[in-house]
């Protein structure tokens, strides 16, 4: 319950956060060349000013900013997070027809990255300046310095045109619609290269930092206490030190959340996936800018989210933190 | 002297450098060794890497000469990887030097501001300043400096509050300087030697936050950008792979170089965390 109550306050203190990003970013997208009613005349192949004056009126957008801007936040509170006029529907649904493929491609990253991360960290601290280690740490700088767009791309040429192994974009099979566990593995198929391309950055940082956290445990006061009992080096290392060494891979998500998002925004594109990310890089182009705010309002929103959770798992890992608090 | 001679003993480190070299050897070179416009038709479209010697990594979907794309873009990798880093840097350093010298209120608003950008996810933040104030090479530039301040900004406020009340801050203060002074002149350059290793982080991901927004068309479309040519070797992927593969692989170098040049000098500048 204490725990509850302090990730509770962080989540509390991150509201004027939230307010601040979107006060923010509502000024910048005003200074964006042409506005909503542009885009649905241009979209309709032009009118008169008439139109676009009527339009603009009901829209709202005849009001001075600060107004819009009151307004802009009095309906976010209802949830309603305007209209996209290059959809036709409400912000809000579109983002949510978007958001579950995003959810379960940065899962499936994350987790890829969190477990391969943390074995390949162990691996390598275990055998520290040996060729195991050495081998690792490359492999780690070069997945470091790899543009995850490029990755991806090179995994279609090899896996899905090559080989032919596994689709090359898109998130269902549109010839033969399955359903039940056919569906999921054919989603699961779908989902094979975007999780590895969107992964491998954060493997390369997990598996640093797991090395460098794994090093400095080991040489703490308690492993060789556990040592002088008599505990094999596996019972050590499973017991004792990778609990306490899974705290700084812990705090990372919360820091990488956000780095996550913006990178499923090319991996969606790459995979042409119908995600959150490729809805993002299509209000930009489209210059829908109520469908842009509305993305922003929820990558923020999602970021939180993810940190409140790596709160409650953070003190359930160590808990003297919910102690402290 | 010790840190150089220290960051020489490392292989990785000097190999970093040397990777480095090249691609700065390559940005310069560019006009010499390719005195025409890179993104001119040189010929016939899509000729295989090493099958015709005029054009050593053939040619892309509309003729032009791959090689030479490769070099020019060297030049907007580390043009753009190198302005937005010092942007990034510069913000950082105003924003955690302020905030960690003075407290209170300051460091509040700044924080909170900070914590704002951190926030909002970096691409995205992107894909807004470049929706708003378009994309050309500067507009570019800066945004990708604009989102990466706020870990800088950190580092440096946290050397402040570590720093502001040494003795030699406050013998300054008695001695009646200013506070800007004191920031600028005292406690700054103590504050750096971190701030400064971490910029080859910034820069590395600067490199690849351009090529990214390149690749997806965002970025300026007029500079020969290896991420462009990338996104333009998409539409041949099928067959002609080798578009898309070579300026990828002149990217990963280059991400490569800087990140181990950083890794060298910080191992270089603090000796006792490397021998752990």
């Amino acid at each position: 319950m204490r725990i509850l109550g302090l990730a509770g306050r962080r989540l509390a203190a991150s509201i004027p956060t939230l307010i601040l990003i979107l006060i923010g970013v509502f000024l910048l997208l005003q200074l964006a060349p042409g506005d909503t009613v542009d885009a649905l005349m241009a979209q309709m192949g032009g009118g008169d000013a008439a139109t676009a004056r009527e339009l603009r009126k009901f829209y709202g957008l005849d009001l001075s900013v600060p107004v819009q801007l009151g307004n802009y936040l009095w309906r976010l509170i209802r949830l309603d997070l305007g209209f996209s006029s290059i959809y036709g529907k409400p912000v809000a649904t579109v983002i949510l027809e978007r958001l579950p493929p995003t959810i379960l491609l940065m899962t499936a990253s994350l987790s890829f990255a969190f477990f391969f991360g943390l074995l390949f960290g162990v691996i390598a601290a275990r055998g520290v300046n040996r060729w195991p280690d050495t081998l690792i740490s490359t492999l780690g700088l070069i997945f470091y310095a790899t543009p995850s767009f490029w990755f991806g791309l090179m995994a279609i040429v090899v896996f899905s045109i090559y080989l032919q192994w596994l689709p090359a974009g898109g998130f269902q099979d549109i010839g033969t619609v399955q359903t039940g566990i056919w569906g999921v593995i054919d989603i699961a198929k779908h989902l094979v290269l975007p999780t590895l391309t969107l992964g491998l950055i954060f493997l390369a940082i997990y598996l640093r930092i797991m090395r460098a956290s794994m090093l400095e445990v080991l040489n703490l006061d308690y492993v060789r206490t556990a040592r002088a009992k008599g505990l094999d080096e596996t019972r050590v290392v499973t017991r004792h030190v990778l609990r306490n060494a899974l705290l700084p891979m812990v705090t990372l998500i919360g820091l990488q959340a956000g780095t996550m998002l913006g990178g499923s925004v090319v991996v969606e594109s790459v995979f042409s996936l119908p995600g959150l990310g490729r809805l993002a890089y299509e209000s930009v182009v489209q210059r829908d800018l109520n469908t842009l705010l509305g993305i922003v309002f929820v990558s923020a929103l999602l970021v939180i989210v993810v940190n409140f959770i790596v709160d409650l798992l953070y003190a359930r890992l160590d808990p003297r933190i919910a102690a402290e608090g | 002297m010790d840190a150089l001679k220290r960051y020489f003993r490392s292989p990785a480190a000097v190999a970093g450098l040397i990777l480095l070299l090249v691609v700065i050897a390559m940005a310069a070179s560019a006009s010499f060794l390719y005195p025409r416009d890179p993104l001119a038709l040189a010929g016939r479209p899509l000729i295989w890497p090493f099958s015709n010697p005029r054009f050593l990594l053939g040619t892309d979907n509309s003729g032009r000469d791959i090689a030479a794309q490769i070099f020019y873009g060297a030049r907007i990798s580390l043009l753009i990887g190198g302005v937005a880093t010092a942007i990034a840097i510069l913000i950082g350093i105003l924003v955690g030097a302020f905030a960690g010298y003075y407290g209170g209120w300051v460091d509040n608003v700044l924080m909170r501001i900070t914590e704002a950008f951190q926030t909002l996810p970096n691409f995205v933040l992107l894909l807004v300043l470049v929706a708003v104030f378009g994309s050309t090479l500067t507009t570019v530039t800066i945004a990708v400096g604009v989102v990466s301040w706020p870990v800088p900004a950190r580092l440096t406020r946290a050397e402040f509050l570590s720093l502001r009340n040494r003795e030699f801050v406050q013998a300054g203060r008695t001695l009646g300087m200013k506070d800007l002074q004191l920031i600028l002149g005292e406690i700054l350059p103590n504050a750096m030697p971190p701030v400064i290793v971490y910029a080859s982080v910034v820069m590395a991901v600067a490199i690849l936050l351009e090529s990214a927004l390149a690749f997806l068309r965002l970025s300026d479309p007029n500079v020969a950008s290896w991420g462009n040519l990338i996104g333009l070797g998409r539409d041949v992927l099928r067959v002609q792979w080798y578009v898309s593969a070579i300026p990828g692989i002149a990217i990963l170098v280059t991400v490569l170089a800087v990140s181990l040049v950083g890794q060298g000098l910080n191992d270089a500048l603090n000796p006792r965390l490397k021998s752990r």
